[in-house]
């Protein structure tokens, strides 16, 4: 016992030597998602936005010492290829990951990470996870190796219902959502929630359609026209959102959509103005919030990368938390071992551009600010030709997203309180 | 394809046989990384996925769209039963498990062979195409079993372990999964000899013959499919050992498209011809995709190419040389072959400049229109590099098609050396 | 009532952009034998095609070069790509164009990014043409029905009056005696090749902005699209027409049926409750299953009328 407990000591003391070895060196990000094929878009546009975070911290120097080099791998979406990734990155002695697209890509990462771990504790990976939403892994799934900076599917709902709850001219809601795990998880929340908020509403309709199939929205809105209900809820993403917001306006449809993803990268593109004054959606940040803290690092963003070909915008308020959180517990704990990161980060409280934020210690769930937004025209200021091909009038409605001419207009803040919602994690912590 | 049969020397084919295991068993001990085991254990997977399907398309003449629907079930079957297993509902070795993917696979190609394998040709390979699209459709919506977008989930390690034979380190599973691969490879040769294996040869070749000798042609293909379907079931279910999860993805017609891909490729009218392919395709895939974003475009590519100039994939490039071999006709190719290959690398260095400098410039022109290709760095927004690239491009098409009339030539006088010899 | 007009109309304007899809397919089969595992990727590339000329020179100008320019393409891939595997029979004619959906989607990629491209209607069509009930019907689809429409007269005549019509279907059953007429039967079959493009690029230009423009399109109508030919018989043009008008009513009133089997064994006193075995498909409503029928309605075609509705061959 004496003696496995003096070289218990002995060990801590050399990894010590080695940490601050490396503390003084790099240290290295892998951010797994994909970078080639149908969704290159949306995995591209998240690297350049980590990438141009580390420049600023590097720039800052906000670890204390040790550079950050975020490096993508392409995981293709698909869950397998990312586990063959997963081995490269742990082949080449990198020890942090971060990925966001796909909530299957992040169930089959964390388990991968914690076996992994288990089985060689020395070498443990931390997971960092900015956008899959699935609530299962801050609940059954809660791992101590990971942490996830977006909130939840059923934050996300808490607040839209919490918003909704307070206007009294919403009687019934139509639900449509996408026929896999998440749309199931958005349908079940929406009841579940509005039942406890407003016995009153009533759902109206609760469709679920096959993902991607769906070329023709005509006819589900000739049923939510039928239902006449007053509001739609929809988790719809990607070409399934846009071909039902553009059907909606097809048929004169005026009910307001309250959405996740319907503003997305690439999705106002595809909508085009079919969506002004009529789509919400939900997110931790857009450009017109206000006050806009983040105005000048977006800006900068924006015209790095804003131009063609592919007019990106900033998007991700939630990277730019991940990073400066990272560095700063680098930064406390003067080392880059996952563990002792992954320690500081537990119950870290943050001041982000919305407010304070939380990575709350029970389950790793980041409690933040949430902002619910309405699509609008950019407004065409007289004073500024830059803005001269918009067509809005509301000076509050000041930047567009990806060149579109459209922007967000807040309706609503949601203080992180009011998301958080009770977890079921029973964490096992090494 | 059908003509392009060929039959290995008896003698051969031991030495063959042994060489395969041999190499099978001694890689992992000369790499020895974890990603490249990862990518080793694939392979080996993805043989028995190939050669499953080869039976189809090389064997019986049926190109199907959708064959990752009965690997994918098979692993799905698979993974719920080492779920069981592991929560101690009944007893069953984890060595053996993928036979449960075999049975469910075979199990959904009784379901789905009958209707399927009422046609050959078009009609088959469009059925095949509906119903993979219809399994896959489900299986997103009954989450229940399909466990949604997260997949299901288990644990290999698990119960007491056998000769510390545990599954925990993936050399174990390695090797799990290479004596699988051995195993079904000799099994599905076999088959390949048995009086069904030559029936649906026959039914391939010529259908309305087969029926007059008296075979039903639609049991030959159907029990074929069915023996098909669980060789596909134990590769899934390998595969869900190997990654200890399943997805849907495992179901989707990329999965069906890239085994496609891979058998033709590698030669779908020779039994090991799937074998080359599968290794070329997880080349492309790992290597080539580990260093350009373009390695879909070269993989389509490269596809279509084999289309067009070679339908009998690697496999019949390899075994055309077999008899020149023989007769000590060798020398006579060596000489167009290295005009062909030094013309061949002008070409491709064209190529894959343009095609890298699309890319790039499509990508990130206006951020950051530095790049590097061989060695070289440059500007993509210059006009020399895409001049000098476009150069490559044409020059070495003009000078390869020389080269290629060249080896077409010494090819003529080749056969025709030998038809003489032979008569 | 209303709920009905409008589900008739939408479903009738649906089943013809779906035909103009299949007729192309189904044109090129019955003459070639060959089945264009391509076609939807023609159809994407026609949209993208009329994207970029509308963004030069406006609508008006697409909708008619966007379809010449596909069919050159469609042209360029028999001579080229089709007529060399020829030799090697119709599976290896499929692999080809296999392949070749492959080169397009990564083309398409390559050229106009991996997101969709703002391809929208013209303002001249943009609005609504009726009102019917409080509904508006758009301008849009009234069009797209009147091009398809125009488009199956069109086919119907050229194949059945006009000189090259006879020559195409003279050469379908007996090339050789055709040959020996004088008519190059391998340039038939390049113009048959092209012309079946040409209308397929012709449904991605209205179809494209209808719906959105966008690299994913070709592999979400592609299967759909053979869905019909075989169900209305391979082969078959008036068999494709009617089963792509049975299909865009089944999509379109599946979508209003709210049950399940649940519901029909409740009819019988019987209710389903979470821990029925196969609870989950008990409760699967026909309006959540409706874009797997299709799929569906063909499995159950080939089992009791293998032919399709119209076909004459089978296989």
């Amino acid at each position: 016992m004496f003696h496995f407990k003096r070289t218990a000591e002995a060990m801590v003391l050399v990894s010590a030597l080695f940490a601050g070895s490396a503390y003084a060196e790099t240290l290295k990000i892998a951010y797994i998602d994909p970078l080639s094929g149908a969704f290159a878009g949306v995995g591209d546009a998240g690297l350049k936005q980590f990438q141009f975070v580390a420049d600023d911290i590097n720039k800052r120097n906000l670890t204390g010492g040790p550079k950050l080099e975020v490096i993508g791998f392409d995981n293709k979406v698909s869950p397998k290829e990312s586990l063959n990734v997963l081995k490269k990155v742990i082949d080449q002695g990198i020890r942090v990951i971060t990925q966001g697209n796909g909530s299957s890509v992040a169930g089959v990462l964390i388990d991968a990470v914690n076996k992994h771990n288990e089985r060689n504790p020395d070498k443990s990976i931390l997971f960092l996870n900015y956008a899959a939403v699935d609530p299962d892994f801050t609940n059954s799934k809660c791992s101590f190796w990971h942490f996830r900076f977006d909130a939840n599917s059923d934050m996300k709902m808490e607040a839209m219902t919490d918003f909704m709850a307070k206007d009294k001219s919403i009687k019934s809601v139509y639900l449509i959502n996408q026929d896999y795990s998440f749309g199931q998880a958005v349908t079940r929340a929406a009841k579940e929630y509005l039942a406890r908020k407003r016995p009153d509403i009533k759902i109206v309709g609760d469709d679920l359609h096959p993902i991607g199939k769906v070329k023709d929205f005509a006819p589900y809105v000739a049923k939510i026209k039928a239902s006449n209900a007053d509001v739609v809820i929809s988790g719809n993403w990607g070409a399934d959102a846009s071909l039902l917001i553009k059907a909606a306006k097809d048929a004169g449809l005026s009910t307001p959509f309250y959405t996740y993803y319907f503003g997305g990268l690439g999705s106002m593109t595809a909508m085009g103005d079919a969506g002004v004054g009529k789509v919400k959606q939900i997110t931790e940040f857009h450009s017109n919030i206000k006050p806009n803290k983040t105005e000048k690092f977006a800006n900068a963003f924006n015209a790095k990368y804003g131009g063609p070909p592919n007019h990106l915008t900033f998007y991700y308020l939630r990277v730019n938390n991940e990073m400066y959180m990272l560095a700063r517990a680098i930064k406390e704990t003067k080392s880059i071992d996952p563990k002792k990161i992954a320690l500081k980060l537990e119950g870290m409280k943050f001041e982000s551009d919305t407010g304070e934020v939380e990575m709350r210690a029970t389950d790793h769930q980041l409690i933040q600010p949430l902002y619910i937004s309405t699509v609008a025209e950019a407004y065409r200021d007289p004073k500024n030709p830059k803005t001269a091909k918009f067509k809005g009038t509301d000076p509050d409605v000041k930047y567009d997203v990806e060149d579109s001419g459209l922007g967000f207009k807040t309706d609503a803040r949601i203080e992180g309180y009011v998301t958080a919602q009770p977890t079921s994690c029973q964490m096992k912590r090494p | 394809m059908s003509k392009l049969r060929y039959r290995p020397i008896n003698l051969g084919r031991w030495l063959v046989w042994g060489i395969t295991a041999l190499v099978m068993i001694v890689l992992p001990l000369i790499f020895t990384s974890g990603f490249t085991l990862t990518i080793m254990s694939q392979i080996g997977v993805g043989i028995i996925f190939a050669l499953s399907y080869n039976m189809l398309l090389g064997q019986g003449g049926m190109l199907s769209f959708g064959h990752a629907v009965y690997s994918g079930l098979g692993a799905y079957f698979t993974v719920h039963a080492l779920n069981l297993i592991s929560k101690g509902t009944f007893y069953f070795p984890v060595t053996l498990a993928p036979i449960i993917g075999g049975v469910a696979g075979a199990f959904f190609g009784v379901i789905f062979g009958y209707v399927t394998t009422k046609k050959s040709g078009t009609t088959f390979a469009m059925i095949s195409l509906g119903i993979g699209e219809m399994v896959f459709a489900c299986s997103l919506m009954f989450s229940d079993f399909f466990g949604g977008e997260a997949g299901i989930a288990t644990n290999r390690v698990m119960g007491s372990n056998v000769l510390g034979i545990t599954y925990g380190p993936a050399i174990q599973v390695y090797y799990l999964i290479i004596g699988w691969a051995l195993v079904c490879m000799a099994a599905m040769y076999a088959w390949t000899q048995t009086p069904l294996g030559r029936m649906a040869n026959a039914v391939r070749d010529n259908p309305e013959r087969a029926e007059f000798v008296g075979y039903d042609t639609h049991m030959v293909r159907f029990l074929t499919l069915v023996l098909s379907g669980f060789f596909a079931g134990i590769a899934g279910g390998l595969s869900s050992i190997n990654y200890e999860i399943v997805t849907a993805e495992n179901l989707g017609a990329l999965a069906s498209g890239s085994v496609l891909i891979a058998t033709f490729v590698g030669g779908a009218g020779y039994f090991f011809g799937p074998i080359i392919g599968i290794i070329v395709f997880f080349v492309m895939v790992t290597a080539v995709g580990g260093i350009t974003q373009a390695w879909l475009f070269y993989l389509g590519l490269l596809f279509l190419i084999m289309v067009l100039y070679a339908p009998g994939g690697f496999a019949s490039l390899i075994l055309m040389h077999v008899p020149v071999i023989k007769a000590r006709l060798m020398r006579r190719l060596w000489l167009p072959y290295a005009a062909a290959a030094i013309t061949g690398v002008v070409l491709l260095a064209g190529l894959v400049s343009v095609v890298e400098m699309t890319y790039h410039y499509s990508a990130e022109a206006d951020t950051n229109p530095g790049m590097a290709l061989f060695g070289l760095a440059f500007n993509v927004t210059s006009y020399t590099p895409w001049a000098v690239a476009a150069g490559l491009l044409v020059g070495g098409f003009i000078v390869s098609r020389f080269a290629w009339k060249a080896v077409g030539k010494a090819w003529g006088e080749i056969i025709l050396g030998l038809q003489e010899r032979r008569a | 009532m209303e709920f009905f007009l409008i589900s008739m109309l939408n479903s009738l304007s649906y089943g013809l952009l779906l035909f103009m899809l299949s007729s192309g397919l189904t044109i090129i089969f019955s003459m070639m034998g060959v089945l264009n595992f391509a076609h939807a990727s023609f159809y994407m590339i026609g949209a993208y095609f009329a994207y970029q000329i509308s963004v030069w020179l406006g609508f008006w100008p697409a909708l008619v070069i966007a379809p010449l320019l596909v069919a050159a393409v469609g042209m360029a891939v028999e001579r080229y790509g089709l007529r060399t595997v020829h030799k090697y029979g119709h599976v290896a004619e499929l692999l080809f164009t296999f392949g070749l959906a492959y080169l397009i989607e990564e083309a398409v990629h390559l050229v106009w990014g991996r997101s969709s491209v703002p391809y929208v209607v013209p303002p001249s069509l943009d609005g609504a043409a009726f009102t019917l009930y409080s509904t508006d019907y758009p301008i849009y689809r009234v069009f797209m029905m009147a091009v398809s429409v125009s488009m199956l007269i069109g086919i119907y005549l050229t194949l059945t009056r006009s000189r090259i019509g006879l020559v195409i279907q003279a050469a379908l059953t007996h090339p050789q005696s055709v040959e020996t007429l004088g008519h190059n039967v391998p340039r038939v079959f390049m113009l048959v090749f092209g012309g079946g493009s040409a209308l397929a690029g012709l449904a991605g230009v209205i179809g494209g902005n209808a719906f959105i423009t966008e690299p994913g399109m070709a592999a979400a109508v592609g299967p759909i699209v053979f869905v019909v030919v075989v169900v209305g018989g391979m082969g078959s043009l008036v068999g494709a027409f009617l089963a792509s008008l049975l299909l865009g009513v089944l999509q379109t009133f599946s979508v209003a049926l709210d049950y399940s089997f649940a519901d029909l064994f409740a009819k019988f006193g019987y209710t389903v409750d979470p821990d029925t075995p196969l609870a989950v498909l008990w409760n699967l409503t026909i309006s959540q299953t409706g874009p797997v029928l299709p799929y569906l309605l063909m499995v159950l075609m080939l089992i009791f009328r293998p032919k399709g509705i119209m076909g004459s061959r089978e296989g």
